[in-house]
This record gives C-alpha cells, structure tokens and sequence, in this order.
C-alpha cells in the first residue's frame, strides 16, 4: 500500500473509531434514559418520579386480574417475580395479549399510596413462538410432571 | 502483486464487473424469486400459528429478513465506503449510489411490518424504545446518502461525502443489533442466533429461512442490475459501451 493510501487509511479509521466513542459515551450517559420503562424494583425503591408521567414494566402477577362490577376499570398486580411488585390501576380495553404471566408496559402516573394510574397498558411480547399444540402439551406437563 | 490484490483492482474496474456480471443478475434473480416464493406460501399457508399471537406472528417472514438486510447493506456500504476514500475506486462509489436507496426500501419495509403486528400484538402502532428509535435512525441515515449524492453537484466530492456519511453511520448498526440487550426495550429480543438453539419449532424457522436467503438474493439481484446501470451511465463516453450499445441494438 503507498504511502498516500496508508494515510487516507488511517484518517478512515481514526473517523469511524472517533464516531463510535463518542456515540458510546452518550449512550452510556443517557443508559437510564435509554430504557423504555422502569422495572418493578425501581417503582418499588422509590427511584421513579411520583406524579409525572413515565412508563413501567413488569409481568402480570397470577391471581391478582381484577376487574370492576361495572365498567372498564381494571385493577392487577405488576412483578418482576423477585420480590418487587406495585398495584396498577387501569380504565380501558387491555391488548389482545394480555394475560397473566405476561410482560406488561403501562404508561401513567406513579400515586402517592404507590398505586400506578395508567392510561394505556402495552403488552410485550417474548422471542418463543410455538405452535398451539405443543403450548398446549408444555402446560399439561408443567401441570403433572 | 498476490492474487488477492490482483482480483481487489480487477473487482474495482467498471467493465471487468459489466462484462462478469449478467449470469450473476439471471443467477440471483432466479434464485430469490423460487425461495421468496416457496417461503412466502409456507410462511404464511402452512406454518403453524403462534399459541399466544395466532396468525398475526407471519409478519416475521416479511419483517425479519427485510430487517436483517437493512442492518447488512448499511455495513456493506461502510466497507465501500473506506475503500472509496482509500483507494478512490469507481466501482464501491457506485455500489454505494446504487445500495442507499434498496436499503432505504427495505428499512422502510421493516418499520412499516413492523407497526402493522405492533398494533394488534403491543397495542400500539409506534413505541420510542431503543430497537424502534434505532431502526428508525437508520432510515434516516439512507436517506441522508442519497439526499447528499443528489445535493452535490460535483460527483467525485458527492461520492466523497456519501463515503463518510457511510462509514460514520455503522456505529449505528451494533446499536441496533444490541439495543434489545443493553436496554429495556418493548421490542423481544432475536428468536434466531447463532449461538443458541432457535425459540421456535423447525415447522416455523424453517421457512423464515428460505426467505431469509431468497430476501438476499432478490436483493443481490437488484443490486447487480443497479451497478449495471450505473456502469452504463457513468462510462457512457467510453468506447467499449459504445461498441456494446452497437451490438445490443
């Protein structure tokens, strides 16, 4: 390679490291920004603003599904399975996947008796697909192994 | 010279690649539209539906590979791109002017997939979260090149100017392909890796592969024909295209 050439290489290179630390080190500034919802732990610990509007994630606790005699509203738990978990308080029609067990987004308002007031629940979904048949056939053995 | 050198400067000469290049577009051609069209039927008439999603899950033959394609052809023209500054070869110009606008066309592809299975699956048509925000930044990034290709009068300083914006923008392709690892995102992380056993039954990926596969070589095609083209009109004062258009006639 002549001497031209390693020179332009270098510039080349110095340009794409010098893009990808700057970018890293914004990134890594913004990092809590950065995420889409707060887990479980940080509605719980406190760190979440109360009274302004922000987005929280979790998964629906079992058993905790509870709808209103007369309306819309509708009241469940959100968890993480680790200990953390916060009320949710939701007025609306929930997304097809909604379900026990499932990872839930709710954007809204934090309470001061800890209770989230959401205005619109998202439902997320994970990387397995399956076919109806063998969920169907995992459910009986997780229900007598 | 080695022969990698060898090949490296034949590869950079605009007829070299015009007088090769036509079995490759029949070649690519025909190979993407059989596998596009084997997936697509078995995608979306024979795979079985997803136990929590149903049907709507078979956006992933479309959304998936056209996904991965956006992310691959924007690192296939930060490597042009250093070798326009480098070596200031004709060729990886023009596949850079040739490969913007396809790339646009199918991160087009992806976000608008994409929002049609948000709506029913989340819930919501569009979400900022790090996977979407960064997919979207990368549409963005196409077409700043061929927004910049087409501001530039002069052609060496706009092929310059794309080269950088090129090569500048592949920091954001590992942002995409981490974003749902590093952060908290709506976004589900991939089902298919190379490191892991797929999250779904064969009866599933194997089509999503096939299309995967007849996406790139549909697009291998487009791209051949593009470069064909832009051969063509670049070298059109040349004496070989003239005795070419002679005997095309």
């Amino acid at each position: 390679m002549n001497r031209a050439r390693r020179g332009r290489l270098a510039a080349a290179v110095f340009l794409l490291a010098g893009t990808a630390a700057t970018v890293a080190l914004v990134l890594v500034a913004l990092n809590e920004n950065i995420n889409a919802f707060h887990p479980p732990e940080r509605i719980v610990n406190g760190t979440a603003p109360v009274g302004t509007t922000i987005r929280a994630g979790g998964m629906v606790t079992p058993g905790s599904v509870s709808r209103d005699a007369e309306g819309l509203g509708v009241t469940f738990v959100l968890s993480d399975f680790q200990g953390s978990d916060f009320p949710v308080r939701f007025v609306g029609i929930l997304p097809d996947l909604f379900r026990e067990g499932q990872g839930i987004l709710v954007t809204g308002q934090l309470d001061a008796g800890g209770t989230f007031m959401a205005h619109e629940v998202l439902a997320k979904h994970d990387e397995n697909y399956m076919p109806p048949e063998i969920a169907d056939l995992a459910a009986h053995q997780a229900a007598d192994p | 010279m080695g022969r990698f050198t060898t090949w490296f400067h034949r590869m950079g000469s605009p007829r070299w690649f015009f007088d090769l290049s036509r079995p490759w577009l029949v070649g690519f051609l025909a190979v993407g539209v059989t596998l596009l069209g084997v997936g697509t039927v078995w995608g979306l008439g024979f795979a079985p539906p997803d136990y929590q999603q149903g049907d709507s899950y078979r956006i992933i033959y479309i959304h998936v590979p056209s996904a991965h394609l956006a992310e691959a052809l924007y690192v296939a023209m930060g490597v042009a791109g250093i070798v326009v500054l480098v070596w200031r070869m004709k060729l990886a110009d023009m596949f850079i002017a040739v490969t913007a606008p396809v790339g646009m066309a199918v991160t087009g592809i992806a976000l608008l997939t994409g929002a049609i299975w948000g709506r029913p699956t989340w819930g919501a048509w569009w979400v900022w979260d790090a996977r979407t925000t960064s997919v979207l930044v990368l549409f963005f990034l196409y077409l700043g090149i061929v927004a910049l290709r087409q501001a530039i009068p002069r052609a060496d300083q706009a092929g310059r100017a794309a080269a950088v914006l090129a090569i500048v923008g592949t920091v954001n392709v590992p942002i995409i392909k981490y974003s749902v690892d590093w952060w908290l995102t709506l976004h589900q992380p991939a089902s298919i890796t190379f490191t892991a056993a797929p999250a779904m039954p064969p009866s599933m990926w194997v089509p999503l592969l096939i299309n995967m596969v007849g996406f790139y070589a549909l697009v291998a095609a487009f791209l051949v024909a593009g470069l064909r083209n832009e051969v063509l009109l670049r070298e059109a004062d040349a004496q070989w295209v003239r005795d070419w258009l002679e005997r095309a006639s």
